[in-house]
């Protein structure tokens, strides 16, 4: 009898073990709206592939929810008197995937192959340095051109991804295949438009962080059969859950609903003078294109098509940016004021502008609603709906008048403003070109404060609100739907997933 | 028959050649840029201009074609400009999620269109009659991506009976692989077994009125015998064609299907290489989709020979 006692203690004890422990074993399911492309930190392009890299790859810093630079594999830096040169402290006890030890000649190999690998597309967010100098085991200084504000933003996304140097020597640019880095995560197996799983890394550094045995990401492009997934159980936990899908997931007791107001930008991008096409009304005549800008009820626009699930916007940052310019707050509609302006610019009967889209859901009802607010105030837009490949050579050769586009957005101002308003941007597709302008946003890449910066850009979003060669009309929302047994996740502004702390509890 | 085979096989290879080069000249002709897809937002000129002399893209189409088809007589299909994999391991990947999901869709096609054919055919005029033409009709006009959400949202999300979409090998989970495939295959199957139900009916009907059938029936014959046994065998032979073509478009891909589902098969490769300009993979799906389709067709006339003896002393 005693025997039976005590072997059902046993027994309920072991039972109030295995319970009490952390639900291990998990395998978290997220679905990607895409597929991603190659998974080489140095090749890809792809938003979703930065998804992927969230949990594969780590970074020299990462940034918080409010855009501030935080130690990752680098723990504090320094940057010289002159601005000119970095040195940075790096963690100690960090292996890549494949027990390569991190340390400052792996950073300084990653840097050079960043910079010089022939398909590397990181070379002009690494532009500034010059040369690495590896001072110590864990201790390495960047040589910089001249000040850089940009940089640190730059190394806390793919240009400071830290891929193992021995692997990505022996792969080259076959890398992607079986990426190596020093992620919580490993690489296991990918099926392209299928899935990519990654497993836990025992050897991570911050390994107790981590709560799941594998990450699985699949691909679902389509968005209500993404939110069925996530209903039926299929996965944990989806990205980008289409705005009008919003009350139905809302409704569904076992699901939470996340979001943050993304750093890009959705709007119109006009030709002011790319080819022949630039030479038009439209391009010459900065009075139209305000014109437009008043007639649009960018609130309205938001509630129409988004169900006021994002972020109504006329800058380029949202306003909940700290770099908004605050003194020029989305103004509702003036029709009368639009009307004015067309009048001054010689076209008080109206005048007609044809506007290239993406042929797809979003963007043509956002120009729908654009179409029939503009035209009260006289503005006939006509709709061109392109393939996105199509629409993004014409754009780049010249051949547009406006065109309907965005950016995913930067963690630093200058990435949403430096490459398209300066007169040799990279992608300046609207050839706009302003002394004062490239004046004030290459002086906001070298200034040493945050202050003397923000002034720099609030000034020139001031000319760019008065010239518009971009019309800005709103921010994405980055929206999250996850199974309410995930816990602890935090949404950031880049959209990416971040699996520390997070834990799933049933 | 073999030297008819042979024959149908020498022509095979020319069609193909002409099918690859005709492709290859489209896709050509598609406006965009591959490498403005390819260079990503941020579009680095020195980039830009290393890949396109990577790529080959400043040669003369002709001899893009002809470094393309000499790689490929080599087994080697090329490597997918988006991800970097090579084309041949990209289709190793789909090809059995694509057949699986071909016989699967092609069962229920068979099992649901050719007993509703006989039965509408010998129920000619008759409600029976009626009640099949209308749900064959409503099976070719229902959306495949219409009923694929209604099916999902029923099935999956409310019943919780089958999985929402996905895939899973038949060699990892047996039960799991058909089950995830019974929505999608069902969906593609409903459209075919209504093209294969108007065939049956009206092959039925005619081969009904051939003096053979009457002279079965005037022997005295029981009607299910004359109707299994002397007028189907022969009605199907058509129908059998039908099959085969039915089954190499399969093969081809179902984009909508597999979009909806998310089935990592043919037609949601092709999809995203056209959109991102992944020649690579556009030409070598085409290639195997062409090489499978005349396969198709060639084992249908040798099915002809197997089925009509008339037809073997010839």
């Amino acid at each position: 009898m005693l025997h039976l006692k005590t072997a059902m203690i046993t027994a309920l004890l072991s039972a109030t073990a295995l319970s009490a422990s952390p639900v291990f074993a998990k395998d978290l399911r997220i679905a990607l709206q895409s597929d991603a492309d190659v998974l080489d930190p140095d090749q890809s392009r792809t938003f979703v592939g930065r998804i992927v890299y969230a949990s594969l790859c780590d970074k020299l810093v990462d940034i918080t929810p409010d855009l501030e630079i935080i130690p990752q594999l680098a723990t504090s830096w320094t940057t010289s008197e002159d601005g000119t040169a970095i040195t940075m402290q790096l963690r100690e006890g960090v292996v890549f995937h494949d027990g390569t030890p991190f340390n400052s000649q792996a950073v300084a190999d990653n840097i050079e192959r960043s910079q010089t690998m022939d398909e590397s597309r990181r070379k002009s967010e690494l532009a500034s340095i010059t040369s690495t100098e590896v001072t110590g085991e864990y201790v390495i200084v960047m040589n910089l051109a001249g000040p850089d504000a940009t940089l640190m933003a730059q190394l806390a996304d793919r240009a400071g991804m830290m891929v193992s140097p021995t692997a990505a020597a022996a792969a080259g640019t076959d890398f992607g295949l079986n990426p190596v880095c020093s992620g919580a995560f490993s690489f296991t197996e990918r099926v392209a438009q299928d899935k990519i799983v990654l497993t836990k890394f025992d050897d991570y550094w911050n390994a107790d962080a981590i709560n799941f045995d594998s990450v699985t990401f699949l691909p679902i492009p389509d968005t209500t059969v993404r939110l069925a997934n996530l209903q039926s159980g299929d996965i944990d936990m989806l990205e980008r859950l289409a705005a009008t899908d919003l009350t139905q997931a809302r409704g569904d007791d076992s699901i939470v609903v996340d979001s943050a107001v993304s750093l890009g930008y959705q709007g119109i991008t006009f030709n002011l003078a790319n080819g022949e096409k630039g030479d038009n009304p439209w391009g010459n005549d900065k009075r139209l294109r305000q014109a437009l800008s008043f007639a649009i009820d960018r609130e309205a626009l938001n509630q129409v098509v988004f169900d006021g699930a994002f972020a109504p916007g006329n800058q380029s940052f949202p306003s909940s940016s700290p770099w908004y310019n605050t003194s020029l707050p989305v103004e509702p509609a003036n029709i009368e004021r639009a009307q004015e302006l067309l009048a001054e610019a010689g076209y008080p009967d109206g005048i007609d502008l044809e506007v290239q889209v993406p042929n797809s859901t979003e963007p043509l009802a956002v120009m729908q609603v654009v179409q029939a607010m503009a035209a009260p105030a006289g503005i006939n837009i006509s709709l061109t709906s392109k393939e996105f490949a199509t629409l993004l050579s014409d754009q780049s050769a010249g051949d547009y008048f406006a065109s309907q586009i965005g950016w995913s957005g930067r963690v630093d101002p200058d990435g949403n403003n430096h490459q398209f308003a300066t007169t040799d941007g990279g992608i300046n597709d609207s050839k706009f070109s302003d002394p004062k302008m490239d004046e004030l946003l290459n002086a906001a890449r070298i200034a040493g404060t945050t202050a003397e910066r923000k002034a720099l850009y609030d000034e020139a979003t001031a000319i760019m609100l008065d010239e518009l060669p971009r019309l800005f009309l709103y921010h994405v929302n980055w929206i999250w739907a996850y199974n309410d047994s995930l816990k602890g996740f935090t949404p950031y502004p880049d959209g990416m997933i971040r699996l520390e702390g997070v834990t799933w509890e049933e | 028959m073999l030297p008819f085979l042979l024959r149908r096989i020498l022509i095979a290879i020319p069609t193909i050649l002409l099918i690859s080069i005709f492709v290859f000249a489209l896709q050509k002709l598609l406006p965009g840029d591959p490498l403005l897809v390819l260079a990503g937002e941020e579009r680095d000129p020195e980039t830009l201009a290393f890949l396109r002399e990577k790529y080959r893209l400043n040669d003369p189409i002709w001899m893009q074609y002809l470094a393309w088809i000499g790689n490929a007589l080599q087994g080697d299909l090329g490597t997918s400009l988006r991800t970097n994999q090579p084309v041949t391991e990209l289709i190793a990947q789909k090809l059995p999620v694509t057949i699986q999901l071909a016989v699967m869709s092609m069962i229920f096609a068979l099992v649901i269109g050719i007993p509703a054919g006989i039965l509408s055919a010998v129920k000619k005029g008759t409600v029976t009659d009626y009640i099949a033409n209308f749900v064959a009709l409503s099976g070719l006009s229902i959306p495949n991506f219409w009923l694929g959400i209604m099916l999902i949202l029923l099935v999956a999300v409310k019943w919780q009976l089958l999985p929402a979409s996905g895939y899973v090998p038949l060699s990892e989970d047996f039960w799991r692989s058909i089950t995830t495939m019974l929505m999608p295959s069902f969906v593609l199957g409903t459209a075919l077994a209504a093209t294969l139900m108007r065939h049956t009916r009206s092959s039925m009907l005619s081969v009904l009125s051939a003096d053979y059938v009457r002279t079965a029936r005037a022997k005295g014959l029981a009607e299910r015998v004359v109707i299994l046994k002397h007028a189907l065998r022969n009605a199907l032979t058509p129908i059998v064609t039908l099959t085969a073509l039915l089954f190499g478009e399969l093969v081809a891909g179902a984009v909508l299907t597999e979009q909806i589902f998310t089935i990592p098969g043919f037609g949601k490769l092709i999809v995203d290489a056209v959109f991102n300009r992944d020649y690579a993979v556009v030409q070598g799906v085409v290639l195997v989709t062409a090489v499978g389709f005349i396969f198709m067709n060639l084992l249908a006339d040798a099915l002809y020979f197997v089925l009509n003896p008339r037809l073997r002393g010839h």
